[in-house]
């Protein structure tokens, strides 16, 4: 009997009661989110447990909501600008889950999960280089793709994607201001 | 015991008639023994015939350049049969694919350690302008770090316009006046790239 995401869904209730919220299942993967402070805990229940046993990460990055920013009658906790998001699958029974925790952009700073994954070291790496989440604990958190002197985050959503040092491209031609808009 | 052979049975003979090419003597005037000419073009003549080139293959016009060294588009018959990638060794620095930012400083790096006379030639769109990634990871053009001296344009360029960007460099190479490397002209645009 293969392990379904009601399984896991339950499985994760009953441990941690109503902080981990929001399941929804896109496209059959089962996602689902916690509070930041407990994302090794989650992490580590999900490695160990024998039932479950996801034991690999395929994947850490992070998604910048610009539309979510913490209000400022709100307690810090409320802000959900930044997300990072870990995709864990079970090897044994071919089962892959999401799991998001939210940050807000002014304290970005989440636990690191390379004491439990070692792949997660170069992949936090690059989340910091592009996201600016600060990972504590990192071993070494510092940028990994980009030039060491760059001093912005260049995925966050203000930031264009064109290089701007570049002075001859004409700007009508790409449908920004120019003499014909 | 071998089957026997099914080709080439019964050779012309073969008819040469213009089809092979040497390179052309320089202009001098000769003798009975002897050949007086320019040292200039001489010397160009012998550089331009023997151009060992330096692959900085980083993506897909790398590719492309894989194939105009294979036997189909021969690059060797231009006298370029040692590709080496060691920059002591080599005159022309072929830049073929897409340069990031981070790349700039070793692509600098590996042209300081080419001895002179060198040249540059920079294959593709990336390599002459950042190409389709206007991204900030890329280095819009490789002539932002180092003096480049033919640009191939393409995306990928075919073999044929790598061979054709290649003999224009064997153009310039055989032109060259002998007192170009010292001259004030070369050395103010080394230094406005800041090479010494």
């Amino acid at each position: 009997m293969s392990l379904t995401n009601e399984q896991i869904q339950t499985k994760l209730i009953e441990k941690f009661g109503e902080q981990v919220s929001n399941f929804s299942e896109p496209y059959g993967m089962l996602t689902f989110e916690a509070p930041k402070e407990l994302n090794l805990k989650v992490l580590q229940f999900l490695y160990d447990d024998e039932t479950l046993k996801f034991r690999f990460l395929t994947d850490l990055q992070a998604v910048h909501y610009p539309n979510d920013k913490a209000r400022p009658n709100d307690p810090v906790g409320w802000g959900r600008e930044l997300a990072v998001v870990y995709h864990l699958h079970n090897l044994v029974d071919n089962v892959r889950i999401r799991f998001k925790v939210f940050t807000d952009i002014n304290t970005p700073d989440v636990f690191t999960a390379t004491q439990l994954y070692a792949t997660a070291n170069w992949m936090e790496r690059e989340t910091y280089d592009f996201f600016g989440v600060n990972f504590v604990g990192h071993p070494n958190l510092k940028r990994i793709l980009n030039v060491d002197e760059m001093d912005y985050f260049p995925l966050r959503k203000e930031y264009p994607l064109e290089d701007q040092t570049r002075i001859d491209k004409d700007d009508e031609m790409f449908g920004r201001g120019g003499s014909i808009n | 015991m071998s089957r026997p052979v099914q080709f080439n049975i019964n050779s012309k003979p073969v008819d040469y008639n213009g089809h092979i090419s040497i390179v052309g003597a320089p202009e001098g005037s000769g003798g009975e023994g002897f050949f007086a000419t320019k040292l200039s073009e001489v010397v160009g003549l012998a550089r331009k015939n023997s151009i060992w080139p330096l692959p900085f293959a980083t993506s897909c016009c790398g590719i492309e350049f894989m194939a105009t060294m294979g036997s189909h588009y021969d690059l060797s018959r231009f006298g370029s049969e040692r590709v080496a990638f060691t920059p002591r060794q080599c005159d022309l620095l072929m830049v073929m694919g897409t340069i990031a930012k981070k790349m700039g400083p070793v692509l600098k790096q590996v042209y300081l350690q080419m001895a002179e006379p060198r040249w540059v030639i920079a294959v593709g769109a990336c390599a002459s302008s950042g190409g389709i990634f206007d991204t900030y990871s890329v280095l819009q053009g490789i002539d932002q770090v180092i003096p480049v001296d033919v640009y191939v344009p393409g995306c990928p360029p075919r073999p044929e316009a790598i061979l054709d960007g290649f003999m224009k460099v064997q153009e310039l190479v055989g032109q060259e006046s002998l007192r170009r490397r010292n001259s004030e002209h070369y050395k103010a645009l080394l230094e406005s790239y800041g090479i010494q």
